[in-house]
């Protein structure tokens, strides 16, 4: 425990700009791969323990796409999209068969994907530890904002998230599948009732969060390193943040990823051996006093 | 009555049988296997009270788990007392724990619970990493175990420890058995199939959830002891996420429905680690495809599947 450093870090303008920033790209990356989690379980009532998977593929497909056609926009579009029909894939082949089994046989199939593309991974791209650099287009000096450093891929990174989390409640307020899939949420016997192929929308709703985990994956390349295994520390961060903020909440997930986002990078400064067990101390109080989450209540 | 003579006498058996393999065989690995299997046979049958008998998915039952090695070997380490009271001492940590740990965690519902569950595990784990005086960090606590003699048996030999395992385990099994068959068992299983009657029926639910909740942890330290006398010592892995994924992963593949399936997973669940390991480089992939076949083949555990197929009773399977 190091208060005074922390102490330090708050009073000190660079260095609270410096963690606040990092902390909102850790919140960010942590928001995409909730969003879709949060969605998923929201209208299908399926936990997916593979979505960290999905983030790990997302970024080991973006990295050789960069690699392949120098181009960062279209690895990250690769990661995406490569994504999305691996979702369905997954959904169609694997899920679909344990749509209303126990949450423990959800868990078993999930963990079985888990194990086996993480061995893939290790197949195709080999066991050792990648890392993409920051894409020619960013190499470019940094901001300084208040005294602290801020990398305009940092600005990049924070803008884009926003932008499809903001797209994707726009998707899900206004348009006709938005409402579609929040009748679905509620209801689906009554959706498919209405003559609505809820077959081809569960489909749909595992590409879209296959596609954010993809994109996080994508946009969390030249600042992470890769490694096969990766997926494993954002899932167990990513349920952290449904669960606080309500599981189907995407509003809520928003919130609690930034404030998560927060812990880590100010908890790395006070209580470095500790970080974790502050987001647990946090998801633990959360839930005795709001037993469903910040925004639970919610659906979708 | 007749039925607890019979698993008596079971398990008299069973002591017995085991007893005389290492008369036949010398093979060191096959009493190595028995004591893992053992130590995680407890573990995972304690968390089937919950998960099975209850209908409470817990994925932090590891806590109570490796909690039990650590204030086993703590307790041998630090202190001057014998290894049956460090024993018992363990067993009333945990109840302790338990205690605090369930009021918290049985308020919440589902999927809620089987996440605070694990929070609280994944608590616990940071609390170790960090406390690095007491615990050592994640080197774990090294140095061994100390006065390993039960009744003038010494423990440090393996053949001792081996039967000393499997002892425990019977014993430990007998008395879940036990349980189940009790009326308490029987509220168990009304919970599970429908709480808000059995809450009209006059059971006062937070108070079972909360009771068997204290009783799969201590069941769960047992194991925890028998793994800390194996590894002399304790070690982060062993509250870490993983092992309560081990656990889960026993009692699925085994059947939740039957009493023996999570001993029966725990032996697959070794079994496959010990063959696929020596095979091929490549175990997750190996492993992971076993699990799904097992999974989407056949849809239930092992044993419930034996069961059903045998035109008994359908097991309850969880599927």
């Amino acid at each position: 425990m190091d208060l005074d450093a922390l102490l330090g870090c708050v009073t000190s303008s660079s260095c609270l700009v410096t963690q606040t920033t990092s902390g909102l790209i850790v919140g960010m990356l942590l928001f995409m791969v909730a969003a879709g989690l949060t969605l998923i379980f929201g209208v299908l009532k399926i936990v997916n323990f593979a979505h960290g998977t999905f983030y790990m593929l997302g970024a080991y497909i973006a990295y050789s796409a960069f690699m392949f056609t120098g181009s960062y926009f279209l690895g990250v579009l690769a990661g995406g999209l490569g994504m999305a029909i691996f979702g369905v894939i997954f959904e169609r082949v694997l899920i679909s068969r344990v749509y209303g089994a126990n949450v423990l046989m959800q868990l078993l199939i999930c963990y079985a994907v888990v194990l086996i593309c993480d061995d893939l991974v290790k197949i195709v791209w080999g066991p050792d530890f990648y890392a993409m650099g920051m894409p020619p287009a960013f190499q470019v000096p940094p901001l300084f904002i208040a005294g602290g450093v801020v990398p305009p891929f940092y600005i990049m990174l924070i803008l884009v998230a926003l932008a499809i989390g903001g797209g994707l409640s726009l998707l899900l307020g206004l348009t006709k599948i938005g409402k579609i899939i929040r009748a679905a949420a509620h209801n689906p016997n009554m959706v498919s009732a209405l003559g609505i192929n809820t077959t081809l929308l569960y489909s749909l709703v595992f590409a879209v969060g296959g596609m954010l985990a993809g994109l996080a994956g994508g946009l969390a390349a030249p600042v992470r390193s890769l490694t096969p295994g990766m997926g494993f520390s954002i899932l167990i961060e990513s349920f952290i943040v449904t669960v606080i903020g309500g599981m189907g909440s995407i509003g809520g997930a928003l919130i609690a990823a930034v404030v998560l986002g927060l812990i880590r990078s100010f908890g790395t400064i006070g209580f470095p051996l500790f970080t974790e067990g502050l987001m647990y101390i946090a998801m633990i109080i959360i839930l005795v006093f709001k037993p469903s989450g910040l925004f639970g209540k919610e659906i979708v | 009555m007749a039925r607890i003579f019979r698993d008596i006498a079971i398990g008299i058996l069973a002591i017995a049988v085991l007893a005389a393999v290492p008369h036949l065989t010398p093979s060191k690995a096959f009493q190595d296997f028995v004591i893992r299997c053992s130590s995680m046979a407890l573990f995972a049958t304690s968390l089937n009270l919950l998960v099975g008998y209850t209908g409470l998915s817990s994925f932090g039952h590891g806590l109570f788990f490796g909690l039990g090695t650590y204030s086993f070997a703590l307790l041998m380490q630090r202190t001057g007392i014998s290894l049956p009271m460090a024993f018992i001492a363990t067993l009333l940590i945990n109840a302790v724990t338990a205690v605090a740990v369930g009021a918290i965690c049985i308020r919440l519902r589902l999927i809620y619970f089987a996440f605070v569950t694990l929070a609280m595990q994944m608590l616990m784990h940071s609390v170790i990493i960090s406390w690095v005086g007491l615990t050592g960090g994640d080197q774990g606590l090294q140095g061994g175990i100390p006065r390993r003699v039960v009744a003038g048996i010494d423990l440090g030999d393996q053949y001792n420890l081996y039967i000393f395992a499997a002892v425990v385990l019977v014993i430990g099994l007998l008395i879940m058995r036990h349980i189940v068959n009790t009326s308490f068992g029987t509220s168990l299983r009304m919970i599970r199939d429908n709480e808000a009657r059995a809450s009209f029926l006059g059971i006062v639910v937070w108070r079972v959830k909360l009771t068997v909740f204290v009783l799969s942890a201590v069941f769960a330290s047992v194991g925890g002891v028998v793994m800390s006398l194996f590894v002399s010592g304790a070690y982060p892995e062993l509250i870490n996420w993983p092992i309560s994924g081990d656990a889960i992963f026993a009692i699925v593949m085994g059947g939740v429905g039957s009493f023996l399936g999570p001993t029966v997973g725990t032996m697959i669940l070794l079994l496959l680690n010990d063959v696929v390991t020596r095979q091929t480089e490549y175990y997750g992939l190996a492993l992971g495809i076993i699990i799904l076949a097992f999974a989407l083949g056949l849809r239930r555990g092992l044993l419930d599947f034996i069961t059903e197929r045998l035109g008994g009773r359908p097991a309850g399977g969880i599927s």
